[in-house]
């Protein structure tokens, strides 16, 4: 079979100029060879001919390509002022050729205003998603009380499965970093604290700093990068496969099962990950501090308890509901923004976890200062 | 469509010896312990319309796999364009991809791209084309494929079914292809776009002088646009001719898929049409 193997191989696409108004074509005028051709014939190859001929007698294969280069050589010979005449073309090579000229179409730009209006859009685009945020935080809200008002409504099962998965599954990470903190704050301290033989207080300040502070941020960072972003891609998922529309034409509305189990499981299951870690950190600190200052287990905890009052540790606890909403909420918002495609799902996952992460620490300044200024 | 056939038939009989472009031989597929295919012969002629039917679960999507190198056939050989394709050498897989198109059923676009950069990926990275060509070529393909050029621009997410189709189908001609292979391309189309569809594919194929391998379920393509039906049943072929003659079979597997009320109303519109 000789022609199979034509277009296999590399032969190109050739023009030369013949008697000073022929333009003979040659070669395979294909989408490979067509590479071949110099980047501009025109009207400067034939100054002197009125009319100019395009010959096309020696050309062995063309396609649409091929054909769109002739059409294009054509076009720009006509601009030139010349009559034009293509000769010599086998039928099916002319049928392609009137074949792109039917189809040739200019490419719509993307105009420059589309682009201001894009940047427009953005603009207006980042106000929209915090008004649709806050709109999102107040459904849940009042979808919460509406749950609480017919409890029949609350889907225990669905509860306690995500708590399951967000706290129980998530108690080897979260135990494991806060030891590590607890181990690296002890020591850090352990070596400025001796040198003022004041090596107790390694007790205050790991109290003080995890407690009240650390412990609860922490896990709540580690809990959006691990479950928040499950939310995300859950529900973008479902959003992709129209698996929530389903839900909503069945007359289950989404708030009731998809998000409203994931924020209370969280808000549940934060608090408790943040006490576990404030243990896990207090045994990390205690046990860098024997190994380093060599301060009995029995003293150091003796220290904790004279140093860090209740209320301390409850400032630190008491921050974990709210950043457990904040997670939940944005996991899930951001879910049911997913339009579309595999993109958007992972698109909004990582602005989930990003925005989460961003609104837990930016709230946990605000009670800084608000602790700060009732005096706490 | 009755012109066409007739052409078909005219330069089928010019040649003393059918072109085959794809030629399969004893193809069988397993799965562990599963058997989807059992010793399939196929003979696919240049210029032809070849469609493969088949119950759900037949394995028409598996053969057609086999057919583009995306999967081997556990036994058999299956050759393209007079290549082998066990055993095939990655070089000669990847000049031979060139060589055809394929329209997945979900049209398979890449999400993150336009219509205009989707069409224009196989040129920029099979061809040594600049940007300005590619772009323009690729617009041809678009309105080619019957979209409009408003479509260039848009995002895939943001076509409907009968456009995304028509994108792909872009896609697929990008490289004029001598081959193309149609996942159920008018699945989930109505009857209008559907047979517009199958109009559209024609009149390529007549224009580029393509052979085109379906798998299809409809059965008003089979009727309008097949010039030859396969039929798949029974972990083999059982039967391949003209859809008229088909539906004079006698063999139970055949009449059992074309004999629903729903073949029987595809067959009269085609009748009154003719």
């Amino acid at each position: 079979m000789p022609e199979l193997n034509e277009s296999g191989t590399g032969a190109a696409a050739r023009v030369a100029l013949e008697n000073d108004q022929t333009l003979a074509c040659s070669g395979a005028w294909t989408v490979r060879g067509i590479a071949a051709l110099p980047r501009r014939i025109g009207a400067a190859h034939v100054p002197g001919a009125a009319a100019v001929a395009i010959d096309g007698r020696a050309i062995t294969t063309m396609d649409t390509a091929g054909a769109w280069r002739v059409n294009r050589l054509h076009q720009r010979l006509e601009a030139a002022g010349k009559q034009v005449r293509l000769q010599a073309f086998r039928k099916e090579h002319a049928a392609l050729i009137e074949l792109v000229a039917d189809t040739r179409r200019e490419i719509p730009a993307v105009s420059p205003r589309r682009k201001l209006e894009a940047f427009y859009t953005r603009g207006v685009g980042i106000f929209d998603d915090m008004v649709s945020f806050l709109a999102f935080t107040g459904e849940t809200v009042v979808s919460f009380f509406r749950m609480i008002w017919s409890p029949r409504r609350i889907r225990w099962k669905v509860i306690i499965n995500e708590m399951f998965e967000a706290g129980y599954k998530a108690m080897p990470i979260v135990g494991l970093l806060s030891f590590l903190m607890g181990v690296v704050i002890a020591y850090q301290g352990a070596v400025q604290l001796q040198l003022y033989g004041a090596s107790i207080y390694v007790a205050d300040l790991l109290g003080y700093s995890m407690l009240r502070e650390l412990g609860p941020l922490l896990t709540a960072i580690l809990v959006s990068g691990r479950t928040g972003s499950a939310y995300t891609a859950q529900i973008g998922t479902m959003q992709v496969t129209e698996e929530v529309s389903a839900l909503r034409t069945i007359g289950i509305p989404p708030m009731y099962i998809l998000v409203l189990p994931k924020v209370i499981a969280l808000i549940i299951v934060l608090p408790l990950l943040s006490v576990f870690a404030d243990i896990m950190a207090i045994i990390g600190g205690m046990v860098m501090a024997n190994l380093q200052l060599g301060i009995g287990f029995n003293a150091f905890l003796n220290r904790i308890g004279e140093a860090i009052d209740l209320t301390t540790f409850m400032i630190g606890i008491g921050k974990a509901p709210v950043f457990a909403a904040i997670i939940a909420i944005v996991g899930c918002y951001q879910g049911f923004k997913v339009r579309g495609s595999a993109e958007s799902v992972g698109r909004h996952t990582t602005i989930s976890v990003v925005q989460a992460i961003f609104l837990v620490i930016v709230t946990d300044a605000l009670f800084s200062i608000l602790f700060s200024m009732l005096g706490i | 469509m009755g012109t066409a056939k007739t052409v078909e038939a005219g330069q089928a009989a010019g040649q003393s010896e059918r072109d085959v472009v794809l030629r399969l031989r004893g193809v069988g597929t397993v799965y562990g312990s599963k058997v989807i295919h059992e010793n399939i012969d196929l003979d696919v002629y240049r210029g032809e319309v070849l469609a493969l039917v088949g119950g759900s679960g037949s394995g028409k999507s598996t053969l057609l796999r086999e057919m583009i190198m995306l999967q081997l056939p556990s036994s058999g050989s299956i050759s393209l364009f007079g290549t082998e394709l066990v055993g095939i050498r990655d070089a000669e897989a990847q000049s031979l991809r060139q060589r055809f198109g394929v329209l997945f059923q979900q049209g398979a676009l890449f999400s993150g791209l336009t219509v205009l950069e989707n069409v224009g990926v196989p040129l920029q990275e099979h061809t040594r084309l600049d940007e300005d060509t590619i772009r323009e070529l690729a617009m041809m393909k678009i309105v080619q494929a019957g979209l409009g050029p408003e479509a260039a621009q848009l995002y895939p997410s943001e076509l409907s079914g009968g456009m995304i189709k028509r994108a792909a189908l872009a896609r697929a001609m990008a490289l004029d292809p001598e081959v193309l292979f149609l996942d159920e391309p008018t699945s989930g189309l109505d009857p209008v776009s559907a047979g517009a569809f199958d109009e559209l594919v024609l009149r390529l194929k007549d224009l580029m002088g393509l052979t085109v391998l379906m798998v299809t379920h409809d059965l008003d393509s089979l009727w309008g646009a097949a010039d030859r039906v396969a039929v798949l049943g029974d972990r083999t072929l059982q039967g391949i001719d003209t859809m008229e003659a088909l539906s004079r079979s006698t063999q139970p597997r055949i009449r059992e898929y074309f004999e629903g009320p729903r073949a029987r109303n595809a067959q009269e519109r085609t009748w009154k049409e003719k």
